[in-house]
């Protein structure tokens, strides 16, 4: 593999990396309030977070390259607090991954909160523990299952990203060129045999997710 | 006697279908999108046979139609491309020509951010400049070349960024994120005219020739379409088209 | 011992329920709420934690939890919370589960000792396992342990047993026993269980569609004859009363109470030691003299007080004192005529059975 594709691999690691630690932050609260809300409002920011999940790459690709360009409503915000335009930049990708990623982090740790119930919260206040003190001591160790596959979910999907990022990326190495845009690039250029390393690792990282995450679950169950 | 009516209508439509005959499957190079789409229309009244176009890049085409794709013909940015598909024998052998001659144009969709003679390339005062993916895109190559030409390539190269092909370049600029990018003319003017911003139309000089070459695919034996299609495009009425889209031929 | 009482009055209007109560209960004891599910106890003993918040007053001794500006937090008031199910943390160990309250209370504030809690259950042999590893019962224990283990002033226990079966419950009792006569502790016990309000309560408050229905000393509520409350089928008292002597030829102990006597199988129980006693209604009879030749070997004398038709036209019920102590009789209408009774009277009442129910 070329230097250009070492650094490819690079970028994609470390903005899924980043995207994933970021979404597992942002993530939370949201999770949180989707889980424990009676809030009418509930079924609005469910159906929002999870609209990545059917909207194609292009559709997000293309409202972010408008949003946040120059003339759009987040380019102008980003502008005035002296960031620039997002758009082919690293912070873009970053900014468009957690978009994209989002409820493949928000559901799992959703649905582990929803698991855990009122009780322990309840149980936790009796024994003196405050919520943000229970939350902590109790609520995210018996999460932590939710969580790793929270994380596992969003560093692949990230890795996976490719309709955002070429809409949005301009192509340019060690900022905005990530794996699946260079194996992209590979096919198009007929360098067939580039694109097969880069998409046989892709392969070969996809399945050791997904079997690691299966070896996680089934040793829960039988723990 | 029901069952077999009851079958038969059926396959009477099948072979209705089949035997028209008067429908091409046509893959367009991204760039010539607005003037294909002209030229099918004309085709269309004046022979009565439908072309059904794809647009995109011509680097996907090729592979496409290496894997089996069902096109008849196949419009390419560039002449490599179709020239390989020759030599691999997967076209129809004497049908390879020149449709068009890319006319390269900087563009800016800004009203004079982009100057009749390219100087605000020199000033270097803007954050992206984008260009299609040398690499995939006959209109990248040229751009490279044209800034290589203007002793550009160095002061230009951190601000580049690329689409990969020619129609996401072009929509890089029209929606601000690069204040100016190097297009195909044809995607900027319509009737001879530009239809928004400033640009300044690339002299030939500055590039290698952007030859469009044009093919038959082998698969498209025994249709009438595909053959009539490929005379249309060099009738005075299409070449008329392809003009005023700002192509040489 | 604290004299601190506890003030509820609660106020709770949902549309499918509701909760009215006015409530000054002892600050020590064992106060048990019993009623049917749906009467409103859980919902009553949540309001008094703080996990539910209905409008109202309460206040322990001087400690004002809520009135109309204010709402003490669950987790800053002093009082424990013994959930139906164990509801440990199954991340942490026993032991890890016994600390989580006590570390959260300042060093001066712990009365009680995380040895003395798990010596108390029995749970020393635990301390080391995962909740997953333990049985029902033990859970149970446990989760008690930890309850005791962050010194509360007051304790809440919502049907602690109920999850499970006899032999389970059998194995906890005298645990919870032990807390009511080792620690100065009040609590209050929701219960729908007759045998184990009668075992433990010094104090019932019997509720009913979200209203209390009666309240007080368990012996003089279960002793009313205007709305009996009774714990299960039949009618009846509670008596405490403590080992007096034992008969080892007939294997029987004798329990004293203020106002009388009786004798009991026994238990094992050792001299001086409290006992509890459950006499049902039916298995007391009433003489005008002292009998002979009866195979009956308890009779007490006794006052009636009052005497009411039962729910069956035949049967009349009889409210008896013996000292401080009411008993109950069930007799025939008829027999009560024939001997003339009526309040005032002095008789023997003759028991046939007595439960050593604690």
């Amino acid at each position: 593999m070329s230097d250009a594709d070492w650094s490819a691999v690079y970028l994609t690691l470390k903005l899924a990396t980043l995207t994933t630690v970021l979404l597992l932050l942002l993530g939370t609260p949201i999770a949180w309030w989707l889980a424990r809300t009676r809030s009418r409002l509930k079924g609005v920011v469910g159906a929002v977070v999870a609209m990545p999940l059917v909207l194609p790459p292009s559709v997000i690709g293309f409202y972010l390259l408008v949003l946040m360009g120059p003339n759009g409503p987040v380019g102008q915000l980003t502008q005035s607090l002296g960031l620039g335009v997002l758009p082919f930049t690293f912070t873009g990708l970053v900014v468009a991954s957690l978009l994209y990623s989002l409820p493949f982090v928000v559901q799992p740790v959703q649905n582990a909160f929803e698991a855990i119930g009122e009780r322990p919260l309840e149980v936790a206040a009796t024994l003196r523990a405050s919520t943000l003190d229970a939350f902590f001591s109790v609520i995210l160790p018996l999460a932590k299952p939710g969580y790793l596959t929270a994380a596992v979910l969003g560093f692949a999907h990230t890795v996976g990203e490719f309709g955002v990022v070429l809409m949005i990326g301009g192509n340019i190495p060690g900022a905005t060129r990530v794996v699946s845009v260079q194996i992209y690039d590979h096919v198009e250029a007929l360098e067939y045999a580039e694109a097969h390393w880069l998409s046989a690792g892709m392969l070969v990282f996809s399945f050791l997710v997904l079997l690691s995450m299966n070896t996680l679950t089934n040793r829960r169950k039988t723990a | 006697m029901k069952l077999k009516y009851a079958m038969a209508f059926p396959l009477t439509l099948l072979c209705l279908t089949t035997a028209r005959a008067d429908d091409v499957q046509v893959a367009v190079a991204a760039n010539f999108t607005a003037p294909m789409q002209k030229i099918a229309e004309a085709f269309k009244k004046d022979t009565g046979h439908t072309a059904s176009l794809s647009f995109g890049s011509s680097g996907k085409f090729y592979t496409q139609i290496k894997n089996g794709a069902p096109f008849q013909i196949f419009l390419s940015a560039d002449d490599d491309k179709p020239a390989k598909l020759e030599q691999e024998g997967m076209t129809v052998p004497g049908t390879r020509f020149t449709y068009a001659i890319g006319q390269l144009a900087l563009w800016s969709a800004k009203d004079g951010y982009v100057d009749s003679k390219g100087e605000v390339l020199q000033k270097g005062r803007f954050a992206h400049l984008a260009i299609a993916n040398p690499a995939l895109a006959p209109y990248g190559q040229a751009a490279v070349e044209t800034m290589t030409k203007l002793g550009l390539t160095a002061s230009v190269q951190p601000k580049l960024v690329q689409g990969e092909n020619i129609a996401q370049t072009w929509q890089f600029i029209a929606t601000g994120n690069a204040e100016l990018g190097f297009v195909a003319l044809s995607q900027v003017m319509e009737d001879g005219k530009l239809k928004a911003g400033s640009a300044w139309l690339v002299p030939a000089d500055m590039h290698t020739p952007i030859r469009q070459d044009a093919v038959q695919l082998s698969n498209s034996k025994g249709n009438a379409a595909a053959e009539a299609l490929m005379k249309y495009l060099k009738s005075d009425k299409a070449r008329a088209i392809i003009k005023a889209y700002g192509y040489g031929i | 011992m604290s004299e601190r009482t506890l003030t509820a009055r609660f106020k709770l209007s949902r549309p499918e329920f509701g909760l009215d109560v006015d409530l000054v209960l002892p600050g020590q004891g064992v106060t048990a709420l019993f009623g049917h599910s749906g009467s409103g106890k859980t919902t009553l003993l949540r309001c008094i934690a703080g996990l539910e918040r209905a409008e109202g007053v309460l206040q322990l001794g001087d400690a004002v939890w809520q009135d109309e500006r204010t709402f003490v937090p669950v987790h800053k008031r002093p009082l424990a919370y013994v959930f139906q199910e164990a509801s440990l943390f199954d991340h942490l160990s026993v032991r890890q589960n016994l600390q989580y309250g006590q570390k959260r209370v300042a060093q001066q504030e712990r009365k009680v000792s995380l040895e003395q809690a798990i010596e108390l259950l029995g749970i020393g042999h635990l301390l080391e396992r995962m909740p997953a590893r333990l049985s029902g019962g033990e859970k149970q224990r446990v989760s008690i342990a930890r309850a005791l283990a962050v010194s509360p002033q007051l304790l809440l226990m919502d049907e602690p047993l109920s999850a499970l079966d006899f032999a389970r419950k059998q194995e906890i009792l005298p645990y919870l026993e032990r807390l009511h006569d080792e620690l100065d502790i009040p609590l209050i016990y929701v219960s729908h269980a007759p045998d184990e309000v009668a075992r433990l309560a010094d104090h019932l408050v019997a509720m009913e569609d979200g209203r209390v229905t009666a309240q007080g000393p368990i012996q003089d509520v279960l002793a009313q004859l205007d709305s009996p409350i009774r714990l299960g089928d039949d009618a009846g008292v509670v008596l405490d009363a403590t080992v007096a002597e034992r008969d080892s030829q007939w294997h029987l102990a004798r329990a004293d109470f203020p106002g009388g006597q009786v004798w009991v199988r026994d238990g094992g129980q050792v001299i001086g030691q409290r006992v509890r006693l459950r006499i049902l209604a039916r298995d007391v009879s009433v003489t005008l003299e002292p009998q002979t030749g009866s195979s009956i070997i308890n009779a007490i004398p006794a006052r009636i007080v009052e005497l009411v038709a039962d729910n069956h036209p035949a049967l009349a019920l009889v409210r008896l004192q013996a000292g401080s102590i009411p008993i109950l009789a069930r007799l025939t209408k008829r027999s009560a005529a024939a001997l003339h009774l009526h309040p005032g009277q002095a008789v023997w009442a003759q028991v046939k059975a007595v439960a050593l129910v604690g």
